[in-house]
């Protein structure tokens, strides 16, 4: 009996769940930023952190203010590779300045509630004339980004918050899109029908699980036979047994997906210990990666999440105390994909393994020093 | 012959009847790419398990090896940071903190009279904490191509089994002079006296906190060498090591070891790890995930303890 009971309780509670959650499969976002990647950016496309898509603007003139200016910016982290690369490139944009007196950070470590109280300082130190929020998760920081905006002009990018009250929301075209043009790929390079192998890091988070669905949707749609999608945890160990085992179950993959780029390398690893040909194994922008697919000849594609999209909200926060208009209340920048076309381009051995070659750092002050090069 | 087939370890026979069915399923682990590979993928475990039968036939436990094997790829892709003329020295570093371990666990264990199952433990929830805080939680560093070299390296265009890992090296070469300590050596018998009777062993003359310190810096050694081939199978990993104690204990439950000390022979753990990568590799390749290898794993070390205890009793040995 109770037995019973529990089992219709946890059916009930089964159902409930999906509704409540977010939509991680949503067609009409997946359609948006599928036409994205087929239109042209506005913009000069050699400065990819300014261009932007569509003409929708916001007015800032009633921000307008004289300078020197306090850029302030409450930092989620600095806990991943790509987080340290952006945050060094933000970095040299500030240097880039003189009109910024002064730039006041703080860093959150990766805690929602760390991140909240540092906005609330920052508030309360009243020197801030803009505020950067690179929001550790979406949800949790809404009320504070809120509580924000009635003080000053926010940006907020990289993740996004509940609210249309910062001035713009920056990031690149977006989690879809990452997921399409990598499956897009293994539908039109992997052999007809073959086993395609899913490997994502974990489940849960926004930008991992669009990307996961998109480049799903897409690969059903070919026909391919999506034999398992696994998560790694972003262990290459783990990404190399995972491999290996579903080799030896005697699966003919055709192309390993991956929906981050840090364990690529591990993946590609497994087939050539084991003595085979290595099939299409996508990635990301990370030097490791992009060195090997160079070195061993692969047929494959890097789509990004720029790295540049961390030089945007300083040349905003500019625009913003200048009055000018900026593209809000989304700014979308262009997302690129490395194919073999443009591989040379990317490929850098003085840059450390897990740098991001789309940092659009290449030209700034204290490169490659600073970003860990020789 | 009967009563040698009797007296022959059954972990042999079970051992012989898993590669049989692999063999059955996956005609790829007949080619030399396929069961080098497998023995490749089991070198780390074996070593480990070895290790660990020093202690568990000193009468103890040694739960902190798991947690060493991840601290020394954290510790040595951070110290190494991708430069290849430092791996000399940083190898050296990691078997001297090694050894440092060893001698900790044995010391509390003898001198402070804590149970080595709870001084390892500690010792493992430490050396987890050292990882966790020098890394930040996620992988950091790069390991070079030449520390790579032990757990990754292919010798190929070899004559009749075409290719050999340099890790299957490592590991006979490791397993043979614990073999040589364990089973040719005074110190071999002492320890067995000593894990059989305590007592008795110090009244004979056996001096107790030295064979211990030998017996746990043999498994924290073991467990550095063991991290230093996983961390060459694939890089850097926060959580590489997790769970590879209770693996290597149930590695030599399997091959015959009695828990609590004095009986365990070196060769019969190697097939004890082996029995558990087979049967990993048994139920992958039937298409089990993950978390069912956990619970045969679990399985198989509660049997083996069970048919251990019931041979004993028949034999009355």
């Amino acid at each position: 009996m109770i037995n019973k009971f529990t089992a219709t309780a946890l059916t009930t509670l089964a159902l409930a769940l999906p509704a409540q959650a977010q939509n991680f499969d949503d067609p009409v976002e997946f359609a948006k930023q599928k036409d994205m990647l087929g239109a042209a950016a506005n913009g000069d496309a050699s400065t990819p952190w300014l261009q932007h898509y569509g003409d929708v603007m916001a007015d800032t003139s009633g921000f307008k203010k004289d300078g020197p200016h306090t850029i302030c910016f409450s930092n989620a982290g600095v806990n991943n590779p790509w987080r340290v690369v952006g945050w060094n490139t933000m970095q040299a944009e500030v240097e880039q300045h003189d009109s910024i007196a002064e730039f006041v950070v703080t860093d959150a470590e990766g805690s929602d509630d760390k991140q909240i109280a540092d906005i609330e300082d920052l508030l309360a130190g009243g020197t801030c004339d803009a505020l950067i929020v690179s929001p550790n998760t979406t949800a949790a920081l809404t009320p504070a980004v809120e509580m924000a905006c009635e003080q000053l002009p926010v940006i907020v990018f990289d993740r996004g918050v509940n609210t249309d009250c910062p001035v713009t929301f920056i990031k690149p075209v977006g989690g879809y899109g990452f997921g399409i043009q990598s499956g897009e790929f293994i539908a039109a390079n992997a052999p007809e029908g073959s086993d395609v192998l899913m490997l994502r890091i974990l489940p849960g988070v926004d930008v991992l699980e669009t990307r996961y669905s998109a480049a799903k949707r897409i690969l059903d749609e070919a026909g391919l036979n999506i034999v398992g999608a696994e998560f790694t945890d972003g262990d290459r160990a783990k990404t190399k047994a995972i491999v290996e085992d579903y080799i030896q179950r005697g699966n003919q993959l055709g192309a390993v997906w991956m929906d981050a780029g840090a364990t690529s390398v591990a993946a590609i690893e497994a087939f050539e210990d084991m003595g085979l040909d290595v099939p299409i194994v996508t990635g990301e922008d990370q030097q490791d990666f992009l060195q090997k697919w160079q070195e061993i000849g692969m047929n494959t594609i890097a789509p990004t999440y720029p790295t540049y999209q961390w030089r945007t909200p300083i040349l905003a926060a500019l625009k913003i105390l200048d009055g000018e208009a900026i593209p809000g209340p989304e700014w979308n920048l262009p997302q690129p994909a490395i194919t073999n076309d443009n591989l040379a381009d990317f490929v850098n051995p003085a840059m450390p393994p897990l740098h991001y070659a789309a940092c659009g750092c290449d030209e700034m002050p204290g490169y490659p020093e600073r970003w860990g090069g020789k | 012959m009967m009563p040698r087939l009797k007296q022959m370890n059954p972990v042999f026979l079970v051992l012989i009847l898993l590669f049989a069915a692999i063999a059955i399923l996956s005609p790829y682990f007949l080619q030399p790419a396929g069961y080098m590979n497998f023995l490749k993928r089991a070198a780390p475990i074996a070593i480990l398990a070895v290790g660990q039968l020093y202690v568990i036939n000193s009468g103890g436990f040694d739960l902190s090896a798991g947690a060493l094997v991840t601290l020394t790829v954290i510790g040595s892709s951070i110290l190494l940071d991708g430069d290849a003329s430092a791996t000399w020295w940083v190898i050296i570093v990691m078997l001297g903190a090694g050894v440092i371990v060893g001698v900790a666990n044995a010391l509390v264990v003898s001198w402070l009279k804590v149970p080595s199952i709870i001084a390892t433990l500690g010792m493992m929830i430490t050396l987890s904490g050292i990882a966790l805080t020098w890394s930040g939680g996620a992988p950091r560093g790069y390991l070079p191509e030449n520390f790579r070299f032990f757990g990754r390296y292919l010798i190929k265009d070899l004559p009749l089994i075409k290719i050999l890992p340099v890790a299957v090296i490592v590991m006979v070469v490791v397993c043979a002079a614990m073999w040589w300590l364990m089973h040719r050596t005074n110190y071999g018998k002492r320890l067995v006296a000593m894990g059989d009777n305590p007592k008795a062993a110090m009244l004979a003359g056996v001096p107790l906190t030295e064979t211990r310190i030998v017996a746990f810096v043999m498994s924290s050694v073991s467990a550095v060498i063991a991290g230093i081939l996983l961390g060459g199978f694939a890089g850097v990993s926060t959580d590489v090591g997790v769970g590879l104690e209770l693996q290597a204990i149930t590695a030599a439950v399997i091959g015959g070891a009695q828990l609590l000390g004095g009986r365990g022979t070196v060769g019969a753990t190697i097939a004890g790890a082996l029995v558990l990568q087979a049967m990993f590799t048994l139920l992958n390749i039937l298409g089990f995930p993950k978390p069912v290898r956990d619970v045969v794993q679990g399985l198989i070390l509660i049997s083996a303890v069970v048919i251990a205890g019931y041979r004993r009793r028949r034999s009355g040995g």
